[in-house]
């Protein structure tokens, strides 16, 4: 296997790894996609004393099959007058604009599928594309509904993503890297409490509130305002075009949120399997009663084990679905609660309150960094950098 | 915007002029729900006008049907007395009916403002009334209830039920659904919806309108009431057996908004539920008669009546004219969601195009009665 890997030109190679590559991120795209809308059923079943979806599978959990397949043998209408070349490819380009998000998230240990050394510049520059799509979308419709979502859209969308970037900038600077396999580790290094959330909790705010609206969620879901403009930008699309604008919102969704579980929450970091040993080994000696109980052995058989890759990128898996799928479901919570926003109230709140808080947020990060690396090199701690500034104040 | 739009409450056609975001002008063009209510009543016999009656505003029918039986006892002056307890049972209904048609109301503007849950939590709450009304009267929705006179039937055997009846009870006795109602339902609406900070955002100094205004335009009901004015015809000049009963009316504040005009109709619930309490009180210890003598064909002597009472959304008036046959000459309903309807343009322009949902969420139309 590995002669015959060799035994290819360097350009094969590359060809091969990008199909597969390309292949493996569609079919995990859907997959999210699948299981996002699903759970968004579900959740806001749940929410609202109903029962949701119930036929297909068990609990109408594959729903989204049926309805997939029905979408595809639904007629795509093309309305009079629309302007051809933008209507048709607009939903596309969101769809795969989506999809190249996962591109650089780190889904376990090694599992990036390209690490890419500028990983936040890419997100900012591709999220980009998703304002490109919406104008096109209603601009191309030739609907009154469509064209005030999309320039809704574009507004709300350029505007939150200064903001959004901002508010990583500080686990940027706390990192020291943009690349974020590198962002994770930093935090493995320091433990949960040393995960980016309690640091920049600030960020962490601002992220999830300029994430929200950057993703047309509720309650910024604007563009498409059901109440006022029927559907905005995506009035007038039918079948797999309008299933190509869902697939976008909820694989975004989910890219959003991991981005968020990376940045802030450690990513695929959990607990080690000599963090748990020493749990199970502290329960069976019944929390030191019995000092030198089984559970010592336990310990020290986990302190030698040496886990198969495999298993240590499962367990990161596992927890990096875990936190993305935290955020997935406080993104429902809100959505299904909250009314929504108007949009000079959108714009007050983005450029008015998130923008400056976000800059701030830089400036205090960037002060405590200096403060931390200045003195002795300690570890950069909000709480503990805090003291060391007081105390330069009161020398 | 419309017919055809997920707001309109409805068959509505607002045409709106817009200045990018910004509303400069709303015209609204009314019609598309137009069923000859009133020619059709002149070929039918008073109390086959009854049912026509629930299908005007079809969330709060036993009002209707009040405002035009009492109309019909009024034509025919001393000669029909209506039982006690039949008027008892009436105001109880009705006031059951007030505060479905509320519910309603509120969960309709909290949709059209972007909140959908609170609307589905409105229709578990309305669900209750509905299957307590189904109870009482055999159908859901389009009661037919009333009759001149009296009531078609007696309320059925416990559905009064026992003031200590929790929410377990709610759908089965009347007491049970006032206690969930005011132990769980009204306090989860100010939780979830009243307090939210957002919804106070884009409902607070929109379309505000002052007192005088709202007077000139002719204005009734929670509209009115929203601008400060307090004018109530259960007080002010009461049917039935309004004047028996202790409530409040919840007044907004001067130049009221949309908030004013919400809480108006949520502070109304509770003031329902205590004329319900009280009428419940009476119904439970005083058995009787249900329905008075009245001629077996109704013709109310030559003569002309305009009445007019207190409806969920406003003042709902007819004017009946008959000429000795059992057939009304003449039947005119004034519907107060069509005279409010014609704020939208007063109090449209100016706002964001997602302010002219809420207003004509806050406004509350039903466009049955609206087109009738």
């Amino acid at each position: 296997m590995v002669a015959w890997w060799d035994s290819l030109s360097e350009i094969t190679r590359v060809w091969i790894l990008a199909f597969g590559k390309g292949t493996l991120l569609l079919v995990w795209g859907l997959l999210n996609f699948a299981i996002a809308m699903m759970l968004e059923r579900k959740v806001s079943a749940w929410f609202q004393n109903r029962v949701g979806p119930w036929r297909s599978g068990l609990h109408g959990w594959i729903q989204a099959i049926p309805d997939l397949m029905k979408l595809w043998i639904k007629e795509y209408i093309l309305p009079r007058n629309v302007d051809k070349p933008l209507y048709v490819i607009a939903p596309f380009i969101g769809f795969t604009m989506s999809i190249l998000v996962w591109l650089i998230i780190p889904i376990g240990p090694n599992a990036t599928s390209t690490n890419l050394d500028i990983g936040i510049i890419f997100i900012a520059a591709i999220t980009g594309y998703d304002v490109i799509m919406i104008f096109m979308a209603g601009w191309g419709s030739n609907n009154k509904y469509s064209l005030l979502g999309a320039m809704r859209g574009a507004a709300q969308m350029i505007s939150y993503e200064v903001t959004l970037v901002m508010s990583i900038i500080g686990v940027v600077m706390m990192a020291g890297s943009l690349r974020l396999s590198d962002i994770v580790e930093a935090q493995a290094a320091r433990g949960p409490l040393g995960w980016y959330l309690f640091p920049q909790i600030i960020g962490f705010g601002v992220y999830l509130i300029a994430s929200l609206a950057e993703l047309n969620r509720a309650p910024f879901d604007l563009a498409e305002a059901e109440s006022e403009l029927v559907s905005g930008y995506h009035t007038e699309y039918t079948g797999m075009r309008w299933a190509a604008f869902m697939l976008n919102e909820y694989i975004h969704l989910v890219a959003w949120s991991s981005l968020a579980a990376t940045l802030f929450l450690g990513g695929w970091v959990g607990p080690t399997h000599v963090d748990l040993a020493a749990m199970l080994g502290n329960v069976v000696n019944l929390f030191g009663l019995y000092p030198n109980g089984a559970g010592n052995t336990l310990l020290d058989w986990a302190a030698n084990a040496q886990p198969h890759w495999f298993w240590l990128w499962l367990w990161g898996f596992f927890w990096f679905s875990f936190k993305t799928y935290l955020f997935v479901f406080l993104a429902m919570w809100i959505r299904w609660t909250l009314p929504r926003v108007r949009i000079d109230q959108l714009m007050d709140l983005g450029w008015k309150f998130l923008l400056p808080v976000s800059l701030g947020n830089i400036f205090l990060t960037g002060v405590l960094r200096f403060l931390a690396v200045e003195y002795n090199g300690v570890p950069l701690n909000l709480g503990f950098a805090t003291i060391r500034l007081l105390g330069l104040w009161t020398n | 915007m419309g017919p055809q739009h997920p707001s309109t409450h409805g068959v509505l056609r607002l045409m709106v002029k817009l200045d990018g975001e910004t509303v400069t002008a709303c015209d609204p063009d009314v019609g598309y729900l137009h069923r000859c209510f009133e020619k059709l009543a002149e070929g039918k016999t008073y109390p086959q006008v009854i049912p026509f009656t629930d299908r005007t505003d079809y969330i709060g029918p036993m009002l209707n049907e009040l405002c035009f039986v009492e109309a019909t006892e009024k034509l025919f002056g001393e000669a029909i007395t209506v039982p006690e307890r039949a008027q008892y049972i009436r105001v109880l209904v009705s006031e059951i009916n007030r505060i479905g048609s509320h519910l309603l109301a509120l969960g309709s503007m909290a949709m059209d403002i972007g909140a959908v849950t609170p609307f589905l939590y409105c229709w578990r709450d309305k669900e209750k009334i509905y299957s307590l009304l189904e109870r009482v009267t055999g159908t859901r929705m389009l009661y037919n209830y009333l009759r001149v006179g009296g009531v078609r039937n007696d309320l059925p055997e416990g559905i009064i039920g026992d003031p200590s009846d929790g929410e377990d009870k709610a759908d089965k006795t009347f007491w049970g659904f006032i206690n969930y109602f005011e132990s769980y339902v009204y306090p989860q609406w100010v939780a979830l919806v009243t307090d939210n900070r957002i919804f106070q955002w884009r409902t607070q100094g929109v379309g505000c309108l002052s007192s005088a205004d709202a007077i000139a335009y002719g204005a009734s009901g929670p509209v009115l009431r929203g601008s400060g004015v307090k004018w109530d015809l259960r007080k002010n000049l009461p049917n039935s057996i309004y004047d028996r009963f202790e409530f409040d009316i919840p007044v907004g504040k001067e130049n009221g908004d949309c908030f004013d005009r919400w809480l108006v109709r949520q502070e109304e619930m509770m003031q329902s539920a205590r004329i319900v309490k009280q009428a419940l009180k009476w119904l439970a210890e005083n058995p009787g008669e249900i329905q008075g003598k009245v001629p077996r064909i109704l013709k109310p002597p030559k003569g002309e009546v305009y009445h007019r009472i207190e409806g969920a959304r406003g003042e709902i008036a007819c004017y009946v004219v008959s000429d000795g046959s059992p057939n009304p000459y003449k039947v005119k309903w004034r519907s107060p969601c069509f005279t409010n309807l014609q704020l939208m343009p007063k109090l449209c322009p100016g706002h964001k195009i997602a302010d002219v949902v809420a207003i004509l969420g806050s406004i509350d139309i039903v466009l049955g009665e609206v087109d009738r």
